[in-house]
């Protein structure tokens, strides 16, 4: 089980939580999860989130593996100009 | 991707400044931009564009331009496709208007002809019939529930209801409680600021020719920030194929992300699929401003509080950003952004995105986080002139570090933060006197920076040359800074290799070049193809010499055997190694596919010395240093140019620069006589301090460095002029009439 912090926007689509905890070892996982334990989440998670993990950000990478150990910040998606 | 395992080198041609390879066809006029590329039997484009704020189009009656005089085509929307993504119906509908024009100059309808004045006198005979309708353009205007609205049914799910209907994103970030870090604090500065929109101001306006037949396969030359994406955009919006586009990127003459989209370049292919011809379109200066992407412009909020010691207890940032008439996310990279330099318990930021009648806005470098940092670093310099205490201690005592609890949610590992202002305490600018009507000011700019989806071969030579080969074009210096790599990884002279921008059919794909992600990214996997083709250079020697694999070494070009017991061979050199590629197995390549990320985070800190002359209002730049971590300077000439470029866009930013709308929802200053950006004249020399922090995300410690430049101008000019004038300035651009009349208060 991983905890994953979610921006404050965010919250109150998870009832009103600032961490949720899910079953995912990968950032594809916890994305699938996330999207079946918080269905509100879905159409933020369609246009696109970013995740950090332990402070190093990770635009689209499924296959990042996470863990407890880790912290696990959900993020926009990053764009640049 | 991994860090890197090697242990730690010294570099031989990495951190030098060795001269760039467009060099000499930029200033001889050899480079080919744009505009520059024309084709046998091609017919010149025109767009007609909206003389209105907002209407809706009732009818588009083209029948005499038709019969006008070389007349080959005329397209109008009804000509593009329907792609499913509403973000891409949008870029659609930016490119030619649907139902409605949402600005004063929305492109409505486009004209191909066999000269520019017979397109340009068609355009004049197109007869469009306009409802014209009640326009919006100030953010705060935009948000009020009576207002005009842009676009119906376009909030999405986080915006609460009630809210007028341009409202169409709500963010909000922190932690901590504001309350109770408030109750702490001994001083309370609450301030509110805007900020007008400004260009990218890239020199050379957007141009492309297109050649599209009637079976879908077609050829694109333009110049932009990333040929993938124009094929994506346009193959989408023309309804053909993406294998069938293949879009080749011309030198380009600035970007700053006002490239990141297309705008002429599926109006130009409609128009050739429709004639049969080859069709140049070329934007003036005019359409640039009325019709591509400004920046954001921003109303925004700010409270902090501060301790009698200079310790900040909390604070609370609320961001309302304008981005034309269609939705954006860029409050969403303000709101996260706007604390990122300090360390707090107590940390609230609220962003709004709002539609106007205003053209759809384009990233402009770090979008989003210049104008929110520039309204956190004004209220933060203002305590610190309340309290009487040091800007830069006041940073130094507050600043985020590793294992800090950043405002937008993750902990910080390695950052430069910390170092860039104990340099900025150390340079003798810092302590240097000024004069009457003359002021300091300071302020920490951050950036995310990103890697993202990159593809890079490498191909050895005959004669042990090497060619690169790149998908990102070359926006500041990266053929340079990719050729260093290379040469420094095969330990071979920088001279002896080249490295060429792709079209989209010779290499996979590859993200734009935005993000401060190309030395990075394409870096990275410049590295990892000279790696394999090392390898595979290993491996064929190894061969030769009959013994293992492993009992080989690369070193400075050539194949070495590991020690005495590999035998006694005389190393080869890659150019020998090459010379027998026939005989050993064929042609010796390497590639490189990754979406990378560990991009690693940037800090800079901007220092800058203004005079305000009491009697215009008009300010002086006196001195200018920049201060940043670039992680490994690759090419120190091109990260200081960078850097230096940075602060020029802001000083622009900072005192001139402006999108002024009339009553009338009508751009009045579409010109770069109206629209003031610096000149040479109007700059001191920019000193520049590159800190080299290495980033454990890249093999050689690179981060991005283009973004977080253009962050930090914005408030130090504002604090400089502040306290020059002897009034705290909360409005840009700090024109002289803005200045005379905040000091006559």
């Amino acid at each position: 089980m991983v905890r994953v912090k979610l921006w404050g926007s965010l919250r109150s689509l998870a009832n009103d939580q600032e961490w949720v905890e899910v079953e995912a070892s990968n950032f594809k996982e916890l994305l699938d999860q996330l999207s079946q334990k918080h269905p509100a989440l879905v159409p933020q998670i369609k246009r696109g989130v970013s995740l950090a993990v332990d402070g190093v950000i990770y635009r689209d990478a499924w296959f990042t593996q996470i863990s407890d150990e880790n912290e696990i910040v959900l993020m926009p998606y990053m764009v640049g100009g | 991707m991994a860090l890197d395992t090697q242990k730690k080198r010294d570099f031989k041609i990495i951190g030098t400044r060795v001269p760039r390879p467009d060099g000499i066809d930029k200033v001889t006029g050899k480079a080919a931009y744009g505009a520059d590329i024309s084709a046998p039997g091609m017919l010149h484009g025109r767009i007609l564009r909206s003389p209105h704020a907002h209407a809706r189009i009732k009818s588009i009656d083209v029948s005499a331009a038709a019969k006008a005089e070389g007349v080959k085509a005329i397209v109008t929307a009804a000509d593009f496709a329907t792609p499913d993504d509403d973000g891409m119906i949008d870029i659609r509908d930016n490119c030619l208007a649907l139902e409605k024009v949402l600005y004063d100059g929305h492109a409505v309808a486009a004209v191909a002809a066999t000269s520019k004045a017979a397109a340009k006198a068609a355009i004049r005979l197109i007869k469009v019939d306009y409802e014209i309708l009640p326009h919006v353009t100030d953010v705060d205007e935009a948000m009020k529930p009576d207002a005009p609205v842009v676009q119906e049914g376009r909030a999405l799910e986080n915006v609460p209801v009630g809210m007028s209907q341009n409202v169409t994103t709500h963010v909000e970030f922190g932690h901590g409680d504001l309350d109770a870090g408030f109750a702490k604090a001994d001083k309370i500065v609450e301030r509110t600021f805007k900020t007008a929109a400004t260009h990218q101001g890239y020199i050379e306006p957007q141009a492309c020719m297109a050649n599209l037949g009637v079976d879908g396969r077609g050829e694109l030359w333009c110049c932009t920030q990333g040929q993938y994406m124009v094929r994506a955009n346009c193959a989408e919006i023309l309804g053909i194929e993406a294998s069938q586009l293949r879009v080749t990127s011309s030198e380009i003459g600035g970007g700053f992300g006002g490239k990141t989209t297309t705008f002429i370049e599926p109006v130009a292919l409609a128009l050739s699929r429709k004639s049969g011809k080859p069709v140049k379109i070329v934007m003036t200066r005019e359409d640039v401003f009325r019709a591509t992407g400004p920046t954001v412009s921003t109303s925004m909020d700010v409270k902090i509080g501060m301790t009698n010691d200079g310790q900040i207890t909390a604070a609370k940032a609320e961001l309302r950003y304008q981005g034309g008439a269609f939705p954006n996310g860029t409050v969403e990279f303000g709101a996260q952004a706007a604390f990122a330099a300090y360390d707090l318990e107590a940390v609230q930021t609220l962003g709004w995105s709002v539609m106007t009648n205003r053209p759809k806005e384009v990233a402009y470098r770090a979008p989003g986080a210049p104008t929110a940092i520039y309204a956190v670093e004004s209220v933060v310099d203002e305590l610190c002139q309340e309290l009487n205490l040091d800007p830069l201690d006041v940073r130094l005592k507050n600043a985020a570090r590793k294992g800090t609890l950043s405002a937008y949610g993750p902990t910080f590992n390695e950052i430069g933060l910390v170092a860039t202002l104990e340099a900025a305490k150390a340079h003798p600018h810092y302590a240097a006197p000024l004069g009457p009507n003359q002021g300091r000011g300071l302020s920490c700019g951050f950036w995310f920076n990103f890697g993202g989806n990159t593809c890079v071969s490498l191909n050895l030579n005959g004669d042990g040359t090497v060619g690169v080969v790149e998908g990102n074009p070359d926006i500041g210096g990266s053929r340079a800074s990719i050729s260093m790599m290379a040469a420094e990884e095969l330990g071979i002279p920088y001279d002896k290799v080249r490295t060429v921008i792709a079209d989209t059919t010779s290499l996979g794909f590859n993200d734009v070049t935005d993000g401060s992600r190309v030395t990075f990214a394409v870096g990275l996997a410049t590295i990892e193809a000279a790696r394999a083709s090392i390898k595979e250079m290993c491996s064929r020697v190894a061969k030769i010499w009959g013994i293992d694999e492993d009992a080989v070494f690369w070193e400075d070009g050539h194949v070495k055997p590991a020690g005495p017991n590999a035998g006694q061979h005389p190393p080869m050199s890659i150019s020998e190694i090459a010379a027998i590629t026939d005989e050993t197995g064929g042609p010796i390549a390497g590639h490189h596919e990754v979406n990378a990320d560990g991009a690693g985070v940037s800090f800079g800190v901007h220092l800058v010395d203004t005079e305000v002359d009491p009697e215009t209002g008009a300010t002086k730049i006196l001195r200018y240093t920049i201060f940043q971590d670039a992680g490994k300077a690759v090419h120190p000439d091109y990260v200081e140019g960078q850097m230096q470029g940075g602060a020029v866009q802001g000083i622009g930013w900072a005192l001139n620069e402006e999108y002024i709308y009339g009553e009338d929802g009508r751009l009045q200053n579409a010109s770069l006589l109206d629209y003031r950006v610096p000149v040479a004249s109007d700059l001191p020399s920019i000193e520049t301090v590159i800190l080299e922090i290495p980033n454990p995300g890249h093999p050689y410690g690179v981060r991005g460095v283009g973004e977080t430049p253009i962050v930090p101008p914005l408030a130090a000019i504002s604090n400089a002029v502040s306290r020059a004038a002897g009034v705290r300035m909360s409005e840009l651009p700090m024109s002289p009439p803005r200045v005379l009349k905040a000091m006559s208060k």
